[in-house]
């Protein structure tokens, strides 16, 4: 989407801590209806961010908290929504969805985020330090 | 999130309201496999829940699992859009049994 414009529709400071997350998805909720989804598409967009929040909760910050920044803006008819923290980094790698058809408790966030979402990427930091996650969803 | 486990025709029914999410699923978790280590049916009552995320998903999935474990069985109900969207997509709801009532649920599992 480079040389694209774009217009900034939202810019969420937070603590990456669980009981922070329920504030981070009536931003993210607010924000994607401001955008002109339907509310099916809004809670499901609210699903993929409140999990991928989740990730570095759990596993960039190891539940220790940590500052985090939700972003979001619109690129044409894409949502495109870019999560960062400033943990150390992660090996993308190692963040997989699993097989549905193995029924146990777990992993299924990931799986959350790919099913919602067009396009989950990791990118690299603009400040070096931390975690870029990029994600898009077409809403117009 | 707020719980509330009522006796009923010899099962446990465990309603629970609000979000379940990383915050409070631990929450869930306990009171649940506490029921089900009753080795008594348990239906969990979801119309009241307005957001389960992937943790609170695990937390049903191990206490299904832990009342096969126990010979016991544990099932749904009364399953809110927010919730049942959620199940759609982990394709979970075809796993769990799913009442469209408590009632229902009771004259047939409990």
């Amino acid at each position: 989407m480079e040389g694209k414009t774009f217009e900034p529709v939202l810019s969420f400071h937070f603590e990456a801590r669980a009981d922070r997350l329920k504030g981070v998805r009536e931003k993210m909720l607010e924000c994607a209806t401001r955008c002109g989804c339907s509310e099916a598409l809004a809670r499901d967009i609210v699903i993929a961010v409140d999990e991928a929040c989740q990730n570095i909760v759990r596993h960039a910050y190891a539940g220790q908290g940590g500052p985090a920044v939700l972003e979001c803006r619109l690129v044409g008819g894409d949502l495109e929504i870019l999560l960062s923290d400033s943990a150390p980094a992660v090996d993308p790698a190692t963040i997989k969805p699993r097989d549905l058809d193995d029924i146990r408790p777990g992993g299924l966030g990931v799986h959350f985020i790919r099913t919602v979402m067009d396009t989950v990427e990791f990118q690299p930091s603009p400040t070096g330090v931390g975690n870029l996650l990029r994600m898009t969803k077409k809403v117009r | 999130m707020q719980h509330e486990v009522t006796e009923r025709s010899g099962a446990f029914v465990v309603a629970l309201h609000g979000d379940v999410d990383l915050d409070t699923s631990p929450s869930a978790r306990k009171i649940l496999l506490e029921c089900v280590g009753k080795r008594r049916p348990v239906l969990a009552d979801l119309s009241g829940v307005t957001y389960i995320d992937s943790s609170g998903v695990a937390s049903l999935v191990e206490s299904l699992q832990s009342a096969r474990k126990g010979g016991s069985t544990f099932a749904l109900a009364a399953v809110s859009e927010a919730a049942m969207r959620v199940l759609q997509l982990a394709r979970l709801d075809k796993v769990f049994t799913i009442y469209g009532s408590v009632d229902d649920g009771l004259a047939r599992d409990g």
